[in-house]
């Protein structure tokens, strides 16, 4: 029997899930994104304490300093879930595909000066490490952060950052050059310019409290890193030579103005929330850009030369601009 | 320069530029403090290189591949939904199947996700960390295709809309909440095993491919494009536990007597969490496919053998409980669905007494046990309904300590009889519903003895809903449950007579007349 | 006896090629239809290759396109970009 359902019109009983139309005070249709999201986490109930961290219950809100009634309020405003991520990354890898193809079916890396190339290679291969620092350091806020919506944007943010290492990575094999990501490789470990950076990334992954790593490396570390080198460097690339890598690294330049968003709206509510929330992560600003620009000076060296100094001063305006936008005065 | 090099990699060395060789040994904070959890349950690793990548995805084609299935699959939902599909499936009994599902494994997935995610945080080796990293977000995949696809059907049926709250809450629930924060508050070596392996590669295909060949088969294509579409990242899943086995037995021979016991442990515990599932097979898909029987056959005893015949080199044997389950396949899908029918106040999904012909196929499928001790119950139960004495347990279950089922499976050898055991510990007696779940409170009874067993907690006035007074005099615990559950009366009891029942015959009615 | 190695596809056209190519491949594969998704067996050891599969799809095939369509394996896994293997060592 062939029935045509789609002329049934009838009258739904509910809406929504009881959960949502408690947290919109109302039974009415809610977004994908909220029924991804919200209230999904286990809060009680748990049976057994983890055997790593016996003081802490399995998923615990004492993991970090900032204290929220809702944790639900920290919502991300691309509206990611797994489904609308994984969809606006595969739009984002295919030009980057397109990208690299084209440098390669136009030989625009063997024609690019070698001057031009060593001095980029030298400064954004070793990045490729910062990367996996940064993937590492989002996996942990996906592990132990509190409330799916801040968890399911850390994981993604994480699987972005291995994204990121591995678009380093082939950048370095676009310019078919397997020695120059052994000698960034070597750079990173031993040489000079390149520890203060190493040192700092290595201190965060002891980090316990998920929220101020969060803070460090997304909000801080990412914020001085990316326009100083993906936006200004690579200008001044453009300018010198020609604009080869500013296809390579599309990906990282589309992805930080996608990703700044969904963190300076976290640091927008989360300060908010209450004047201690907002004290803390004044403070937590403040030393991490201490640390974090002491430790991006030698690499702005080795980008800008003479400019360094007032390239970072802008780009720590910037990161200012941001937290005072999200109402934390510094 | 040669501008061959990049070109003439292979697979294998281009994934290990993409992965392992972008991580490095930190110096400036000691590696133990940076992964802080890879030494306490006793597994000895000394070169993680030695990891074998099973699947080699760079995020690229990762993104690129799920786009493609993301894509294809919200059009299928959508086109579903558009078309009022929940209409097209055989009978609305099938409603129950979605009803169980969502309450107990859109949640299961979720503690997945975070499980990996921490697991994918503490591996020291850069090949399983991204494995297991990518599993956590393709976790957060299948939780919320989940929800998505049963949303439609949560605003025409009743007993989906609180499965949120009911995950932590709701009595038979706990089982597979006890299994996931059992495997999430081990260590990271024993997560593996339990999930990577027993669950993903030993058992979830039982919960999976016939579930979604059901679904197919019932007309519903929203259950049947989320369950395949999320069986084709399980592929990689199942390689990831496989190969985690591997790895530690090759490493060093101390690690095959912990691996030895996490393997019959979690093959124990995750073989207690299916009988719910072969329930569904055997009981609830209006067409049944197979019986739970015949995929306990294919997919735990013949894959099952393959696998540990495999793993025999390492000096692996089967499950110390494999003969029992072989022995039980023939009973506890009936003894389950038995225990959920007696409970008709206490769940949010419907039950019923098979039909005729459904007594006439469970009897063909399972000829050595069906009418011998289960089919004269059922016509007793059916007798007594007909009669208006439909059976009601009112009583609070007791519950095993460690699988936190309800303790109602057979004595091994003896189907007539319950199975039970205790021990002592402390001074307190606690209660087992086998040999196998007694063992493991042994091994470890200081973890075992904080198991969250929700009828004990009702009895002590921990699970009355906010604004009533516990210590009230006259507080009874049994009055207050179903608020605390948040359940809709309009879906517990029998299905017939149910809303459901009228709602999707007066609608079908609809569709076919003017 | 040698045990089985299996792979399971959803059913739609690129499939339908791709367990041709298996079938082609592996002579003694048992393929096994079931509603909306297909099954094959082979003893010991699976390969999929991917010049088959180009040829009986006509078009060039990347081995990591599978991920779109499978449902679940069986047996040790082996992934080049000429052959995708499944086996038992047994």
């Amino acid at each position: 029997m062939q029935i045509d359902l789609r002329t049934v019109s009838i009258t739904p009983l509910r809406q929504t899930f009881g959960h949502l139309a408690r947290r919109m005070g109302a039974d009415k249709p809610a977004s994908r994104y909220m029924e991804a999201t919200m209230d999904l986490q286990p809060v009680e109930n748990f049976h057994y304490r983890p055997t790593w961290e016996p003081q802490y219950d399995i998923f615990d809100a004492t993991r970090t300093k900032i204290v929220m009634k809702d944790w639900y309020a920290l919502k991300d405003p691309r509206q990611y879930y797994y489904g609308t991520w994984t969809l606006a990354r595969g739009r984002m890898q295919e030009t980057a595909e397109g990208d690299f193809d084209l440098v390669d079916e136009l030989g625009l890396a063997a024609a690019y000066p070698d001057a031009g190339k060593d001095h980029a290679l030298s400064v954004f291969l070793p990045l490729r490490h910062v990367a996996w620092a940064s993937n590492l350091n989002n996996g942990y806020v996906s592990a132990y952060g509190y409330g799916i919506a801040i968890t399911q944007a850390a994981c993604y943010a994480s699987m972005d950052q291995l994204g990121v290492a591995q678009y380093v990575t082939r950048l370095g094999m676009a310019f078919n050059d397997l020695d120059a990501l052994a000698s960034a490789k070597n750079a990173w470990l031993n040489g000079q310019e390149w520890q203060a950076l190493r040192h700092w990334v290595e201190d965060l992954m002891v980090e316990k409290d998920w929220f101020a790593l969060m803070v460090a490396q997304d909000f801080v570390l990412d914020g001085l890193l990316y326009p100083l080198i993906y936006d200004r460097f690579n200008d001044k690339l453009n300018d010198t030579y020609g604009p080869v890598f500013s296809m390579l690294t599309r990906f990282q330049r589309e992805w930080f103005g996608e990703t700044a968003k969904w963190m300076d709206s976290i640091l927008k509510v989360a300060a908010a929330e209450s004047p201690e929330n907002k004290a803390v992560l004044a403070g937590w600003i403040n030393t991490f850009r201490e640390r974090a620009v002491n430790a991006l000076i030698p690499i702005a060296e080795i980008a800008f030369g003479d400019t360094a100094g007032s390239e970072l001063d802008d780009a720590v305006q910037q990161l200012h601009a941001r937290a005072a936008k999200a109402g934390i005065a510094l | 320069m040669d501008m061959k090099v990049a070109k003439k990699l292979g697979l294998k060395e281009r994934y290990t530029l993409m992965t392992r060789d972008l991580a490095w040994d930190t110096t400036y904070q000691p590696m133990d403090k940076v992964f802080p959890q890879v030494t306490f349950e006793g597994i000895k690793i000394h070169d993680w290189d030695k990891w074998e990548d099973p699947f080699r995805l760079t995020m690229d084609a990762y993104w690129k591949y799920q786009a493609e299935k993301e894509r294809k699959l919200y059009a299928i939902l959508d086109a579903f939904n558009q078309n009022n599909g929940h209409l097209s499936v055989t009978d609305a009994r099938y409603m129950n199947v979605l009803k169980l599902f969502l309450g107990s494994t859109p949640p299961l997935e979720l503690m997945a996700a975070r499980g990996f995610s921490m697991v994918g945080r503490q591996m020291v080796g850069a090949g399983p960390r991204v494995a297991c990293q990518m599993q956590a977000v393709d976790e957060y995949r299948h939780f919320q295709t989940q929800i998505h696809s049963i949303s439609n059907y949560n605003k025409f049926y009743n007993g989906m809309d609180e499965f949120a709250h009911q995950q932590s809450r709701m009595w038979y629930l706990s089982d597979g909440k006890s299994f996931f924060d059992d495997a999430i508050t081990a260590g990271p070596f024993e997560f593996m095993v339990a999930i990577g392996f027993a669950f993903e590669y030993v058992l979830t295909n039982i919960l999976f491919v016939p579930f979604i060949s059901g679904a197919a088969y019932n007309g519903d294509m929203a259950a049947m494009t989320v369950g395949f579409s999320a069986q084709s990242d399980e592929a990689r899943h199942m390689t990831l536990g496989l190969e985690c086995i591997k790895f530690m037995l090759e490493q060093d021979p101390d690690n095959l007597p912990i691996v030895q016991r996490w393997i019959d442990k979690w093959t124990w515990r995750g073989t207690r969490k299916l009988a719910s599932v072969g329930m569904m097979m055997d009981y609830m898909l209006p067409k049944r496919i197979m019986s739970f029987k015949e995929a306990w056959e294919i997919y735990f005893e013949q894959n099952g053998a393959a696998l540990f015949t495999d793993l025999a080199r390492y000096g692996i044997t089967v499950p110390k409980c494999f003969s029992q389950t072989i022995e039980e396949k023939e009973h506890v899908t009936h003894q389950s669905w038995i225990g959920f029918y007696m409970k008709p106040d206490a769940t949010p999904f419907h039950t019923w007494i098979p039909g005729k012909e459904e007594l006439d196929w469970l009897s063909e499928k399972y000829p050595n046990t069906f009418d011998k001790y289960y089919r004269p119950v059922y016509e007793f139960l059916d007798q007594q309904e007909k009669t208006g004495n439909r059976f009601n347990n009112k009583t609070q279950p007791m519950n095993c300590q460690v699988c936190v089922s309800t303790i109602k499976f057979n004595e091994p050898g003896d189907p007539m009889s319950t199975c039970f055991r205790e021990t002592r510990y402390k001074g307190e007696k606690f209660h087992f519903c086998s040999d196998h779940c007694k063992d493991i409170f042994e091994h470890e009874p200081e973890k075992y003895v904080q198991t969250y067993i929700s009828s004990h907690q009702g009895l002590q006035g921990n699970c009355a809903p906010e604004g009533v007074d516990v210590n009230a005099p006259d507080f009874n615990p049994g009055d207050h449950i179903a608020d605390y559950w948040k359940l809709d009366k309009r879906a517990t009891g029998d299905f017939n007579g149910s809303e459901d029942q009228k709602n999707f015959a007066a609608w079908r009615d609809q569709a076919t007349k003017n | 006896m040698a045990s089985n190695a299996f792979i399971a596809f959803q059913k739609n056209e690129e499939t339908r090629c791709i367990v041709e190519a298996i079938v082609e491949d592996n002579p003694e594969a048992i393929v096994n239809e079931q509603p909306a998704m297909v099954k094959v067996d082979v003893p010991g050891r699976l390969v999929i290759k991917r010049a088959t599969v180009e040829e009986k799809m006509g078009r060039d095939f990347d081995l990591q396109e599978l991920q779109l369509h499978l449902i679940t394996i069986s047996g040790h896994l082996d992934e080049t970009d000429d052959e995708f293997t499944l086996s038992w060592n047994s």
